[in-house]
């Protein structure tokens, strides 16, 4: 893939991302953040939570395969930021919370040879990550 | 208690030094729903030109939230870890994350903002290697949420 071939506004691809109460604690023992909130129902509402959230985290880190996968090295992502806006309820059911993602490409910067690209991530129709960006440095 | 505003500008050293595992970056990945083969297969990783398995682009916050948590866990931060919002996270690579890789993180605090009853804490991590190569810089913004917030 080379940067001549790309255009701003370009959309790189997008895809939906199941979460489960099972994920949660996947992301809890695989992160190290064991924070209650993100597995224990009783403990999320005592601290004035709709339930059980996912971490924020989670949502910012599954996002990314859409960009890691379109080109082709996760080394390549240089940098990577989001602002979490909204909490995802993540509902104890078989089928949990949908995240949507959109990746379009945001800039280019053909002296550096880096494409930023912009996330837009929501769960039920609402932005759950705002100022998505990732920006991936093509070989 | 309230946060201790003098925390604006405090750095904590590094601590223990984190060391990068394979198996560990295979688990990361499979709980972000990675399925690039570069996670997983040696082979995979070094036809990319990657000395060993290459750690997902977030995966550098489990070395950002262990030094962190030198402060949340800080007495004199006033800071009530059940009310702790994450609110912005930034991760800016040096280098990819390998496996084999030998990470130290020095904390620094970078603001403190009354937001309400709560605060809003900015943290910059910066992670490198023991031989002092610099791999990641992360910054978190996490919200303290006051009473009713």
């Amino acid at each position: 893939m080379h940067i001549s071939a790309l255009t701003v506004g370009q959309e790189v691809g997008s895809r939906r991302i199941a979460v489960t109460r099972q994920d949660l604690v996947r992301y809890a023992g695989a992160s190290g953040d064991f924070n209650p909130i993100h597995w224990n129902e009783r403990f999320a509402r005592e601290v004035e939570l709709p339930g059980v959230i996912a971490h924020g985290m989670l949502t910012m880190g599954a996002a990314i395969q859409l960009v890691t996968d379109w080109v082709g090295d996760p080394g390549a992502v240089v940098d990577y930021q989001t602002r979490f806006t909204r909490p995802v309820p993540v509902p104890d059911s078989e089928t949990g919370a949908e995240i949507a993602v959109v990746g379009v490409i945001g800039a280019l910067d053909t002296e550096k040879s880096t494409v930023r690209v912009d996330l837009t991530v929501s769960a039920e129709g609402q932005k759950v990550l705002v100022k998505a960006q990732a920006v991936v440095r093509l070989a | 208690m309230s946060i201790n505003p003098d925390l604006q500008g405090r750095s904590y050293p590094a601590g223990a030094v984190y060391e990068v595992g394979r198996e560990k970056i295979r688990d990361f990945a499979l709980a972000v729903k990675a399925t690039h083969p570069a996670h997983f297969e040696i082979e995979a990783a070094k036809a990319l030109g990657h000395a060993d398995l290459v750690a997902p682009p977030t995966f550098a916050i489990i070395v950002a939230q262990r030094a962190d948590a030198q402060l949340i866990s800080d007495p004199t931060s006033g800071i009530d870890f059940s009310r702790v919002v994450h609110a912005e996270q930034r991760f800016t690579h040096h280098r990819p994350i390998v496996a084999g890789d030998r990470l130290m993180a020095a904390l620094h605090v970078d603001s403190v903002r009354a937001m309400g009853g709560g605060a809003m804490i900015t943290t910059r991590a910066e992670i490198s290697t023991t031989e002092g190569e610099p791999v990641a810089t992360t910054t978190s913004a996490i919200l303290v949420r006051g009473e009713g917030q």
